[in-house]
């Protein structure tokens, strides 16, 4: 299936990506090259088959949720690679504005 | 005699007769990287201090009757997805350019546990995704073979360092080929073991279903000693599995392949395949035939379709995985009037073009309308692949195919055309739709550049996997090194 321009800015914006605007018909054209490569799996009859998510059989692999002190390097680590901050606490844009 | 162009087990040897120290070791592969930096630029990220010390500390363990492993003292080099505590990792990525790991990978610490030398990080496709080492924001590596070539992906730089001695050892990750595409290419035995076999712990996710670490090495007992250091169940990956004593490697391997029954897929010799490659992978065959091994064809009735399957699968879990990548707790955050334009912003700017394609055909693929004909099918067809490859491993033990169907071509060659770079791995993805263990091994040259055979076994018979790749080995003589003055 061959994509329209509205289609790939309706695509970038449910992914969050800006596209620069030279960059539009470019993804237009390789996205909708892949879309019709793959569209060749319509031709596979799966009507019976149940769908395969992972090739373990493993399933409700638990834990007790206990807390973990990662040490106290570690945790100077990740605030240095906030990439704007107060202190030690995150600073972001506001959620609701 | 170059300790740089040695085997793991050879260095091991001397190691312990104290003919050479660790430090040796360390210094002739950091001084190969220094010299080969600007001619292939298989390492992105050199930490020549702390890999001395680490070798310091090993001959001081040495010394002192504490060896840890018979990986203690040994230089090995990790692809940039892996997290190495301290240490820039930027997966090939501008969102992640300035980037530094705040703790290890399981699978680096258990390395470390070992005494093996962590020399540095090594350039890859952004992501991991690409098929070439061309899409890093560091730019592309280079094949040492021939530097006018690529070194195949996304583990290019990994490849290229055990190639071209800068490194005795690699890890990589392997989610369509990244592993044995790049060892094909590359003149070395890359192994993708059976998924759940190694932790993915600080492996950063492409696709969770499909994503593996594995070794690079210049021989199959190289590999497997690597493999031996690394896997087993991990607390911090639920996906990851306790190994049953049948799925160990053994510590005497069979030396031969007699008996042994080896499956061509009828399917993957039909078209598209180099006449050079077709006829190496034939020879190395007949050779094993020779041995006593009992070759026979085999169906996978739906292998046209696992690229097809892979790229709708792949693609879904990268737009998942790759969310993460906001701009809001690290990486690169470009700022933008409000939340939604900052996240846009961050993400437009600090990906790349395969990485934003990636991410949209997932997008798209699990997008209102389109999930069941394109993500559910997918993952329909994704079982019928799966009972192919368990119908054709209950008639036979192993199947050989090539690894990839060209050897290395022209840097730039494919780079704006993503179908003709997906199809380069055609034979590799498959195996990690399944979740199958598999390894590419050198098997000849043509134009000067090398040919790998894949072998793939049952999911976590490793055990026989190595063993056929051994004994191909044995018959096609020592490891060449890629490394010209």
């Amino acid at each position: 299936m061959k994509l329209t321009p509205e289609q790939v800015d309706h695509i970038a914006g449910l992914a969050r990506l800006e596209l620069a605007p030279e960059e539009k018909a470019v993804f237009q054209k390789q996205l909708s090259s892949i879309i019709e490569y793959v569209d060749q799996l319509a031709k596979v009859d799966t009507g019976k088959v149940e769908p395969m998510t992972h090739s373990l059989s493993l399933e409700n692999v638990v834990r007790p949720d206990e807390i973990r002190d990662c040490g106290a390097e570690t945790r100077q680590r990740l605030i240095g690679e906030f990439p704007d901050r107060d202190g030690d606490l995150l600073k972001v844009k506001a959620v609701f504005s | 005699m170059n300790l740089n162009e040695l085997t793991i087990v050879g260095l091991a040897g001397g190691l312990e007769k104290g003919d050479w120290s660790s430090r040796d070791i360390a210094r002739a592969c950091l001084d190969r990287a220094q010299a080969q930096r600007d001619k292939t630029k298989a390492y992105v990220t050199l930490t020549e201090e702390a890999a001395l010390a680490a070798a310091d500390a090993s001959d001081k363990r040495r010394r002192e009757n504490k060896t840890l492993s018979v990986l203690d003292g040994i230089p090995v080099a990790v692809k940039d997805n892996l997290m190495v505590a301290g240490v820039g990792a930027t997966a090939g990525s501008n969102i992640l350019k300035n980037y530094v790991a705040p703790y290890d990978a399981t699978v680096v610490g258990r390395l470390k546990a070992a005494g093996a030398v962590i020399l540095g990080k090594t350039n890859m496709d952004e992501f991991a995704m690409g098929s070439s080492t061309e899409t890093s924001c560091h730019g592309p590596t280079r094949n040492p073979w021939d530097t006018d070539k690529i070194p195949g992906g996304s583990s290019g730089g990994s490849a290229a360092a055990v190639a071209e001695g800068s490194a005795i050892a690699a890890l990589g990750s392997d989610t369509g080929g990244s592993i044995r595409q790049p060892a094909a290419m590359c003149g070395v035995v890359g192994l993708k073991p059976t998924y759940g076999r190694v932790s993915r712990y600080g492996l950063m996710a492409m696709a969770s279903s499909l994503d593996q670490v594995g070794p690079f090495a210049r021989t199959v007992d190289d590999a497997a000693l690597l493999l031996r250091a690394i896997e087993g169940k991990d607390r911090l990956d639920s996906t990851s599995v306790d190994l049953k004593p049948d799925w160990q490697i053994p510590s005497e391997w069979q030396e031969s392949v007699r008996g042994l029954k080896l499956g061509l897929p009828k399917e993957y010799f039909v078209s598209g395949m180099d006449g050079d490659v077709n006829s190496a992978v034939r020879s190395a065959v007949e050779g094993l035939e020779k041995l006593g091994a009992e070759i026979k064809e085999v169906s996978l009735p739906h292998a046209d379709y696992a690229l097809a399957v892979y790229y709708v699968l792949m693609p879904s879990e990268v737009s998942a995985n790759l969310a993460r990548f906001d701009g809001m707790r690290y990486g690169t955050r470009v700022d933008g009037p409000d939340l939604v334009s900052t996240y846009r912003l961050s993400r437009g700017r600090g990906f790349g073009r395969e990485v934003r394609r990636r991410i949209m055909v997932g997008t798209y693929a699990l997008s209102s309308g389109y999930y069941d004909a394109y993500y559910l099918k997918a993952q329909k067809v994704r079982r019928l692949i799966a009972q192919d490859f368990d119908q054709a491993l209950s008639e036979v033990d192993l199947l050989v195919t090539p690894t990839a169907p060209t050897v290395a071509w022209n840097i730039g060659e494919k780079f704006d055309d993503p179908i003709a770079m997906y199809l380069s791995d055609v034979y590799t993805v498959c195996v990690n739709v399944a979740g199958l263990p598999a390894v590419s091994v050198p098997c000849g040259f043509a134009k000067g550049l090398p040919i790998g055979l894949q072998f793939i076994g049952r999911h976590f018979d490793e055990k026989t996997l190595l063993r056929a790749a051994r004994v191909h080995e044995a018959a096609t003589g020592p490891f060449k090194m890629a490394y010209k003055k």
